[in-house]
Order: C-alpha cells, then sequence, then structure tokens
C-alpha cells in the first residue's frame, strides 16, 4: 500500500508529486530530501524513516523514486513497483531522464491515474494500459546529427545501414500514430557477466545473468515466436554430448510466454504487448562456456629510485571476429600516490592518474579478440613502502560486448503473425556488459 | 478503474454485504479489489472475515490475478488457519507454485504466508525455505540494486532459522565491484554466516580484497568480517589482520585494532598474536574509538607488551590536547591497570594522570573517576586489585560460539516488512557493545540499562557493604561486588541447555501440583513457586531482558518472543555464599518465568467481541483473535485501574538446597524484573 509517491530530480526538484491516501502532507518531500542528502555519499539507504512514514526509493534514470508507506508492507512489492513504474515512465516517454520527466508530466500524471488507486496497485500491463492512456508523448530528443550516422560518407550505402542505432528502442511506444506507423519490433539478448580471476590465472567465480527483453512498436502483433538455439539446456543432468551446447542453470519466463512448443523445438510463443517487456531470464553460475574473455599478467614491483612500476599485459581472449568496446580498466594504487608518466602500447589508448578514487583509469576503445596490449606505469608514491604493493589492485574491468552472448543463447528467429503488412523490420541484437569484472593481481 | 475504492467513515451494511457478493465476481480485479476496499471498511473490526469458503475461493482464483493482486490475496489470507490439518496440506500444496514464483513480490508473500501456516510445522516451514532458496538468489542478482537489497536483507533472516541454506552459493554473496556500500555490507555479513571449512580461504581471500577499498565503510565493515570469521578461524584471521596493520593508514588500523579487541574478548587464546601486533601501531591511530580499542587491550594484556608504559607515556603526555572523554577515561582505567601489573614503570605517569584528572580536568566523568582511583589507592592495592581485576573474556562464550538456529517464529513477523531493511539491525552491532566491559567506560548514552538498574537498590535490599566503588561504578563488577559479601552470583560452569532440561524436567511432576508459596523440599534441592507483581516485563525486549539478567550475572538460556502468549523464561545462575567464616557454598538455580496474565482476560475479550454478521463463519474465537491484537494494551490498562496487577510466576529450582540463597537470588530478581519494568513504564 502506497501512501504517497514522488519522483525527485538528483537536485531534489519536486518533479511528479501524487498523495494517493492523504495521510501525511506534501512537506515530506523536504523531508526525504533533506535525510538522504544529509549522508555522506551518494548512497542512502533504501528505506528510511521518519517517524511512522517510511520511505522507500530507488535510483533509476538519475532520478529518486519514492514511495512513503507504512511499516509493515512488502518491501519486494514497493520495489518492483517503482521499478516497474520507471520503466512504464520509459515506455511512454521514449527516456527516463529529468527532462523527459519534466516534460511529460501530464503523461505520468494520467498513468498514475490509471495505475494506482488510493494506494494500491491496480495494473501495471501495457495492455490494460493502453486502453486508457490518451497522452501524447512529448519527445525531448532535439535534432542531432548523430540521427545521420547511418547515413555514410557521401551518402553511400554503408554496412552501419543494417544496423539499428542504438537510440531506435528509446522512443515513446505510442508516438507510432504521429510518425506514421514504422512498426519495428526489437529483442534484445542482454548479458552481464561478473567475473573474479584470482591472481594466478584461476578462474575462480563466473556468474552470467542474462534476459531476452522484446520492446514491441507494433500495434496489430497477435502472436511472435522466438526461437532459440535448439541446443540450449537447462540445470547440469541436460548436457547433451561435447557439442557446443548452450547451457544455463536457472530460467524463468515471463507469465504471458507460452512453452509448449520449448520442451520440443526451443521455442517461445508470447503476445508481445506494447513497450518492453522482459520475456526470459535466465542464470548460468561458476562455468562459463568459454575461456573468460580477458586475462591479466602484471608485473608490479618497486624500483631503486622508490616509484612503483606497474607492467601490465592484458589479452584479449573473445574470438578474433568479434571486439571488446569501451573497455576501462581500473587499478587502485597505493594511498599518496603522487603522479605518473605512463608508456601504451597504441596511440588510441589512454590513462589517467584519478587521485580522488586512488586509481589509474586505462580506456581502451576498441580491443579486438585474439590481441593483446601493455602498458607501463611508473607511479610516484612518496614513502612507498614495501607493504603498499598489497595495495594495488585488483583491477577491475567495465567493458560491452557487442553481438556477442557469453552463454552462447542464440535468437534462430523471430517470426510474426499474422504476417505484418508492410515493412515491418525485427531486430535483435545482443550484448554483454561486464557487470563487475575483476583481475586479482 | 474497474471498481472504485471508497473510504467510508461508518460501515454501511448494505455496501458491506454487496462487497461481500462482488468478490465472487468473475473479473479477478474486481475481485481483489472487494477485498481491498472490505480491509479498508472494515478496518476497525480487523478486517474482512476470512473463513473457509472465501479462503478456498481466493486461493482457487489466485492464478487469475496478476502480481499485485496475488501479493494482496496472499496478505489478507495470513489471518485464515486451517480447521484441520488436511486442508492445511491442501492449501499449502497449492501455494507451491508460487512459492517459486519468478516474481520476488508473490514469493515473499507466498512464503510469509507459509510461515504463518506452519507455525505449528516447523519442518514445513523448514521446507519452505527450501524451496523459496533458487527465487531468492535470483533476486539477489536482479539488475535492480534495491531488489538485491531487498533479497538479501530477507536472506539473512532465513539464515537465522537454517544457517547451512545458502553454504554451497557463497559465490553468489561476492560483490560486484560497482555496487552500492549498502550492498556490500550486506553480502559481508552472510558471508560470514556461510563460513565453513571448504570455503574459508576463498572468503577471507575475497575479503581481504575489500579492505582496502577507497570507501572506508565497506574496508571497515570488511575488517570487521574477518574478524566475525575470526571467531571460528582465528589463525588465518589473525594473520590477515596484521598484514594490514602493515599498511600504517588509518581507517585500516583503527579497523583492525577494534575488531582485535572484540576477537580477544571472545577468543583469549588469540592474545599474544594480538599482544604482538599490537607494537607500534599507536602511531597511526587517529581517531578516538581505535583509540580506546588499543588502550583496552593494552589494559587487559599490558603485562605481555613491551612497550606498553611508553605507549601510555605517549598518551599520558598528550592528554591535555586530547578531546574525546572516552578516551581519557579509557586511559585513566588503562593506566590503573597497568599499575597493578607494572608498578614500578607506571607509577611516575599514573601520578601525574591522576594529578591532572584531578587538578586541571573539566569534565566531570572523567575527574570523578579520577577522584574514584584515587581513593580506591588509598584504600590500598589489594582492595583495587579486586575492583580493577576485570574479565578478559566473554562470560557467555559457550552460547557465542556456534549459535543455535533460532526458531522460524523469531523472525516470521517481520519477515517481508521493511524492518529487516533498516539500517543498522541489532544483531549487526558490533558484538563488543553489549559487554559489559564496554559499556563502563562509553560515555555514549547506551548505558542506558546498568543505570537504570541501579545498584543501591540491590545494595538496599541485602543491606550489604556501601563501598562507593559499587556506586558510582556501574559496571557489572561493581555490582557484583556490591553484592559479594552476602552472596554473589556467577555464570560458571556453563550450564549447556541440554543440562538444563535434564534438571529442569527432574522435579516436573513436583511442582505442578504446587501452589502459590508452597514449597516442596527433597533431600538436597529445593523449589520455590512465587508470583510477582506489577511489572510488564513480558513486554521487554528480549535483547534488555538477557543485558540486564547478564549484569547481575542471571544467564538467560531460551525465551519467548516479546509479546506472546504464555510468555516464558529460562534462566540459571549458581550462588556463591559465604557463611560467616565458613568455606564457600555454592548452589545452583535454574528457573522459569512464566506469564499468563493476559490468557485468563481473553477470554473475557473473546464474549464482548463484536461480530459483524456477515458471511463469518469462523469460529468466534478465530475472528476474535484476528480482530483482537490491537486491544491489549488498552485491556491492560484498564486491568491496572481496576487494581489487578499483573503478575509474573516465578518457579525456581535449587540444587543443593540453601533456603536464604535462594531467598536471596529471589530478591535480586524482583529487583531486575521491577527495575526493568519500570523502565518500561
Amino acid at each position: 500500500m502506497i501512501s504517497q509517491l514522488f519522483i525527485l530530480s538528483s537536485k531534489g526538484d519536486n518533479l511528479i508529486y501524487k498523495d494517493f491516501r492523504g495521510e501525511a502532507g506534501s512537506d515530506v518531500i523536504n523531508v526525504f530530501y533533506e535525510k538522504v542528502t544529509a549522508l555522506p555519499g551518494d548512497q542512502p539507504p533504501v528505506v528510511m524513516n521518519h517517524g511512522d512514514l517510511h520511505f522507500v526509493h530507488v535510483r533509476q534514470g538519475g532520478l529518486y523514486w519514492v514511495a512513503t508507506t507504512t511499516a509493515d508492507s512488502s518491501p519486494f512489492s514497493i520495489i518492483e513497483f517503482l521499478n516497474r513504474l520507471a520503466s512504464l515512465v520509459k515506455d511512454y516517454c521514449g527516456d527516463l531522464t529529468e527532462k523527459a520527466v519534466q516534460m511529460n508530466f501530464a503523461l505520468i500524471y494520467e498513468l498514475l491515474d490509471e495505475v494506482v488507486d488510493y494506494g494500491y496497485v491496480q495494473s501495471m500491463s501495457s495492455d490494460v494500459l493502453k486502453n486508457f492512456i490518451q497522452t501524447e508523448a512529448v519527445s525531448p530528443r532535439p535534432f542531432s546529427l548523430f540521427q545521420l550516422s547511418n547515413v555514410g560518407l557521401f551518402g553511400a550505402e554503408t554496412q552501419q545501414s543494417k544496423v539499428a542505432p542504438s537510440s531506435a528502442a528509446s522512443r515513446p511506444i505510442q508516438s507510432s500514430r504521429e510518425q506514421g506507423g514504422k512498426s519495428e519490433i526489437f529483442v534484445d539478448v542482454i548479458e552481464r557477466m561478473s567475473v573474479v580471476i584470482g591472481s594466478n590465472g584461476v578462474l575462480m567465480k563466473a556468474d552470467v545473468e542474462g534476459e531476452i527483453k522484446v520492446k514491441c512498436y507494433m500495434p496489430n502483433c497477435s502472436e511472435m515466436r522466438i526461437g532459440l538455439n535448439e541446443e540450449f539446456s537447462i540445470g547440469k543432468s541436460q548436457l547433451r554430448g561435447y557439442g557446443a551446447a548452450v547451457r544455463v542453470d536457472e530460467v524463468s519466463f515471463h507469465q504471458a510466454v507460452k512453452l509448449d512448443e520449448f520442451d520440443s523445438s526451443r521455442i517461445l510463443r508470447l503476445s508481445p504487448s506494447q513497450g518492453e517487456q522482459t520475456v526470459m531470464q535466465y542464470q548460468l553460475s561458476d562455468v562459463l562456456p568459454s575461456a573468460p574473455p580477458f586475462r591479466l599478467f602484471p608485473t608490479i614491483e618497486r624500483d631503486s629510485g622508490g616509484k612503483l612500476l606497474m607492467y601490465l599485459k592484458l589479452r584479449c581472449d573473445l574470438p578474433p571476429k568479434s571486439a571488446a568496446i569501451n573497455l576501462c580498466a581500473s587499478i587502485p594504487v597505493p594511498k599518496g600516490s603522487v603522479s605518473m608518466s605512463l608508456e601504451l602500447s597504441s596511440p588510441d589508448q589512454s590513462a589517467e592518474l584519478k587521485l580522488q578514487s586512488r586509481s589509474i583509469e586505462w580506456t581502451i576503445p576498441r580491443f579486438p579478440g585474439g590481441t593483446q596490449l601493455s602498458a607501463l606505469f611508473k607511479v610516484e608514491v612518496p614513502g612507498l613502502s614495501p607493504s603498499s604493493l598489497m595495495e594495488v589492485g585488483p583491477m577491475v574491468l567495465n567493458f560491452e560486448l557487442p553481438k556477442l552472448t557469453v552463454s552462447g543463447l542464440q535468437v534462430r528467429f523471430l517470426r510474426l503473425s499474422p504476417v505484418q503488412p508492410g515493412p515491418a523490420q525485427r531486430w535483435v541484437r545482443y550484448v554483454t556488459h561486464s557487470d563487475s569484472y575483476i583481475l586479482r593481481i | 478503474m474497474s471498481s472504485a475504492l471508497f473510504s467510508f467513515t461508518l460501515p454501511d451494511a448494505a455496501v458491506v454485504n454487496e462487497l461481500y457478493t462482488l468478490l465472487r465476481d468473475p473479473d479477478p480485479v474486481v475481485m481483489v479489489n472487494c477485498l481491498r476496499a472490505l480491509e479498508e471498511i472494515l478496518k476497525e473490526e480487523g478486517g474482512v472475515a476470512i473463513n473457509k469458503p472465501i479462503t478456498h475461493h481466493l486461493l482457487n482464483r489466485l492464478k487469475e490475478c496478476d502480481v499485485w493482486g496475488q501479493c494482496e490475496v496472499l496478505r489478507v489470507l495470513q489471518r485464515y488457519r486451517p480447521q484441520t490439518e488436511d486442508e492445511l496440506f491442501d492449501i499449502l500444496s497449492l501455494l507451491d507454485a508460487s512459492l517459486v514464483s519468478p516474481h520476488p513480490p508473490v514469493m515473499a508473500a507466498t512464503l510469509s504466508l507459509f510461515l504463518g501456516l506452519c507455525s505449528a510445522l516447523p519442518a514445513v516451514g523448514l521446507a519452505a525455505l527450501e524451496r523459496v532458496r533458487a527465487p531468492l538468489l535470483t533476486a539477489c542478482g536482479s539488475p535492480s540494486r534495491e531488489m538485491r537489497l531487498t533479497a538479501l536483507c530477507h536472506i539473512q533472516l532465513l539464515l537465522r532459522s537454517l544457517p547451512g541454506l545458502m553454504g554451497a552459493h557463497y559465490k553468489r554473496f561476492f560483490c560486484g565491484y560497482a555496487e552500492p556500500a549498502y550492498i556490500k555490507q550486506r553480502k559481508m555479513q552472510v558471508l560470514v554466516e556461510l563460513v565453513n571449512d571448504d570455503n574459508v580461504a576463498m572468503i577471507l581471500d575475497e575479503l581481504r580484497g575489500y579492505c582496502t577499498d577507497v570507501n572506508t565503510d565497506t574496508a571497515q565493515a570488511a575488517i570487521s568480517a574477518i574478524g566475525g570469521i575470526g571467531r571460528s578461524y582465528s589463525d588465518r584471521c589473525l594473520e590477515i589482520l596484521t598484514g594490514l596493520l602493515g599498511l600504517k593508514q588509518e581507517h585500516i588500523t583503527s579497523a583492525v585494532v577494534q575488531t582485535m579487541r572484540d576477537l580477544v574478548w571472545v577468543c583469549p587464546q588469540c592474545s599474544d598474536t594480538v599482544c604482538e601486533a599490537l607494537e607500534g601501531c599507536e602511531d597511526t591511530l587517529q581517531d578516538s574509538q581505535g583509540r580506546q580499542a588499543l588502550l583496552w587491550l593494552l589494559a587487559v594484556y599490558g603485562e605481555r607488551v613491551s612497550s606498553a608504559p611508553y605507549t601510555l607515556e605517549v598518551f599520558i603526555d598528550g592528554v591535555r590536547s586530547e578531546t574525546s572523554v572516552g578516551v581519557k577515561m579509557e586511559l585513566l582505567t588503562t593506566t590503573m591497570r597497568l599499575f597493578l601489573c607494572r608498578p614500578a614503570e607506571t607509577q611516575d605517569m599514573l601520578g601525574r594522570l591522576l594529578h591532572y584528572c584531578i587538578e586541571e580536568e573539566t569534565d566531570m566523568c572523567v575527574r570523578d573517576q579520577g577522584h574514584l582511583y584515587y581513593r580506591l589507592l588509598h584504600r590500598g592495592i589489594e582492595e583495587t586489585q579486586k575492583v580493577l581485576q576485570g574479565r578478559r573474556s566473554d562470560p557467555s562464550l559457550g552460547v557465542l560460539i556456534g549459535r543455535p538456529a533460532e526458531p522460524v517464529s523469531q523472525w516470521a513477523c517481520s519477515f517481508n516488512t521493511l524492518d529487516p531493511l533498516k539500517q543498522g539491525p541489532v544483531e549487526t552491532e558490533p558484538p563488543s557493545r553489549g559487554s559489559p566491559e564496554h559499556v563502563t567506560f562509553d560515555p555514549k548514552p547506551n548505558t542506558d540499562l546498568s543505570e537504570t538498574l541501579d545498584c543501591s537498590q540491590i545494595v538496599k535490599l541485602h543491606s550489604a557493604s556501601d563501598r562507593a566503588s559499587g556506586c558510582s561504578d556501574s559496571s557489572a563488577e561493581g555490582l557484583a561486588s556490591s553484592v559479594a559479601p552476602p552472596l554473589s552470583l556467577s555464570l560458571t560452569p556453563v550450564l549447556s541447555p541440554e543440562e538444563f532440561e535434564r534438571l529442569w524436567l527432574q522435579r516436573q511432576d513436583l511442582h505442578t501440583e504446587q501452589d502459590a508459596e508452597k514449597r516442596e523440599e527433597e533431600e538436597d534441592c529445593a523449589c520455590l513457586v512465587e508470583h510477582i507483581r506489577g511489572p510488564a516485563i513480558a513486554h521487554c525486549s528480549p535483547q534488555s531482558l538477557q543485558a540486564a539478567m547478564q549484569l547481575v550475572n542471571i544467564q538467560t538460556l531460551a525465551f519467548t518472543p516479546p509479546h506472546t502468549l504464555p510468555w516464558r523464561v529460562y534462566l540459571f545462575t549458581h550462588t556463591q555464599h559465604t557463611h560467616s567464616g565458613n568455606a564457600p557454598h555454592s548452589t545452583l538455580i535454574v528457573g522459569e518465568l512464566l506469564y499468563t496474565g493476559e490468557a485468563n482476560r481473553r477470554v473475557r475479550l473473546v464474549k464482548t467481541g463484536s461480530d459483524d454478521g456477515v458471511l463469518v463463519e469462523g469460529s468466534e474465537e478465530e475472528h476474535v483473535r484476528e480482530g483482537g491484537d490491537p486491544t491489549p494494551a488498552g485491556l491492560r490498562e484498564s486491568a491496572r485501574e481496576n487494581g489487578e496487577e499483573e503478575e509474573v510466576k516465578v518457579t525456581l529450582k535449587q540444587q543443593p538446597r540453601d533456603d536464604s540463597a535462594l531467598k536471596g537470588f529471589l530478591s535480586i530478581l524482583t529487583t531486575v524484573l521491577h527495575t526493568l519494568s519500570s523502565e518500561r513504564a
């Protein structure tokens, strides 16, 4: 049961406020913001209370989504509700930014009116809501030259036009009417990997959490069929032979997914509703089907002049055709580090000593599979003691692997029925993010 | 949408009837909204009446509702009590599918209902916990970090009853790099619980990585987590902790010293390593908490740290610029205690320190403490030793190691509420806070227990010695020593729960027929049943009760949670009674506190309880139990006005028999209970 709901910007501006039950005054917003800002750091506790009033908040899109409630309400429900609300707003406004929320406040109030009644959640399914929501979203995105990046140099047809721009899926679900009904469907396979590799190169922990998201901009799509790899298996017992089986440990499906063809031919059937929904979630723990994408070979020593010498070799074990992009490695350095000189193996890389976070940030824009990069950092640390070397590491990598899933999950086909008239575009996108990729030194 | 919700000031019978009828509406949204409306309208009467047909109807249609509707239905059903075991199992098997629902809210609501239904069948409840392991772990890896936190906090609850639940999945609780500090800290708390022989190396390796985290809170949490593991694997942990001291960083050193203090308190066998490690870390310590910990360690193990007097000298030389009262108090005590074991080296600095504290110090607490020690020294070294020779380790060692699995009912009521998510729950506090040693010298107001338990009451009761030390130093030793000449209580040797049970049941048959004030006597054991009037102690928290009892050296072994009836506490202690001139005579007392006061009154409540008369088929008693919860407080008030005092029945058994000791014990117990209940009021 939700008493009040409000959305605050990171600076504390009140963007949306709605009181469902009239149990407390609107000054709770200030109370909340004071509580948040009174705490050090940027990570206020999720649940805070002020007398009998309990604030539960989530951070999404840089905004605070806050609900006030009583102590005995379920945190699972409220957090799920706030997350779902954020994704609804994203569906309807196209984007989840302060500006988008500000410009579409009327639409959001309309949504809230339908979604919550007297503090009780009525329905959050976009199928139900589409009958009630009338307001059109205002798109906050101004015309940008980046939109033209699809067009090749001198107008030439390039490889790029076969790829949807990454922003293609962030548009409001209802704007199809005014944009002339460009019906599109996106199936995204997103995986997040968290890996810990010990200093001896042994894989200590590997978890992959994946999900298949369907984002649908088709008003009249009654059924779609998503075919997964045929050798897809669930659980440890079902290993089939030695082939390139795609194995996951646990799978859960959206309740609207019909699984009658799943056991025989790994086909998911569903009737997609407008907007984004997570069709399937899966997990893979402790083992990766292939070698972990990155290995580190460090040499760390103290040179005669009292400087810290770090010679780092980073190898990418991806298949040669793929590459990691936007790789950023950060290596903690001892407290008291002052300055750094560096040598990098290629000019497009860069590295910087961040004193505030006490670390070296090494950025590599593109790192193709099967290659190796190296860097030499000389860090000036006054009073470097041998035990300070303990403070070096572990290295944390942040990267993105486009067009690749580490579990090997693929979408074989994507069929829509009834067959769509006109240019229905179907996109399947794969990406793997590093949730937490830690290389111990 | 489909149906609106109204807020009524007066329940309108026609509307209520209509809403009950609409519960059978084909649209699940209508059904759920009727339920919500009835809950709101009938709030005064305890909500919608849940009887067997309604329950079965709701359960059968659970599948049609969406996530939010299911949660609502499951929440309302918590009030239903199945009449037969068969019905119970039918309901449980219907709910089994939702227990592993991919939606965390449904899973949590179902488990909550399960635990409520299975309160009489602990085994089924534990099996349900096993079932939710997979969905909870999935929620722990959810993309939303708030959801992760929620799942983690609830896993902590589950682990209290099933410590082995997540053992094989410990790697899931390794922290991600980008996770916020609050998640990291919770994960570390979980990791400490999951340690076993197989994974201890991996977990310690992981935790060591967090000790140098940029976020100082995370680093300190990691260090104290290593200390927590040190209770069972002290050698490995001490190796890591001493290694961390080499980093010479303020916050790390401070956390390590505090952790070592807490570790030594429960694991005295670590003291050698700790004493070695202490050398030279005083230069790095900056914050008052860390320095207090160092001083405490020097006080207790000063004779083994060769440089202790020099360290103290530095502190004493700088005492004028010292701002923290806590450090000054600790410094005084440490110097005193060190003086007792190394007088030659410390006499001069003790003199200087006492002079400063008495003549120049402006803080009253420090000055009083200085005066106290000064006068104590005048009484001679033996008296001083008696007062200052404190404990070096936790007296309740046996209870602390290998925390026993709690029954599910201990936490079931807070499952799926916001409570587990709140900051700083009691069990995550550093254990040192509760120990009398630390409470004594902690200037913060968390000494409320020892303050309210003003020992002068006991002194009066026993017409015991009027020693100044006992009154002004409200520590456990002060209390114990002030009671010492006539009767002293002690917790050693510790009584295991099994032994207790055996002793308790031995004479059960005799005591069942006993009346108040009547005594049964055997050749070597005594039984006493007494009613203590007045105290409302059944409503105070188990922690404060336990802490209060421990202050006077009574160990509580088991208790029912507060607000349950009948409320019971089992306790034991050893009395040491010195008959003038004779050898000390020691007895063992086991006892039970029983509080049933409200049970009698509840019967009356059942008779006056009103019935809304609509579709209520459940038995009257049940209905009132549902609705009666808010009333006991008011009822108690009226009972008090009528002059009916609440009573706690105390049953004591003593072995061997010693009437005066038993009486003495009873009066101490009475004092404690009265103090506690007046604190409540």
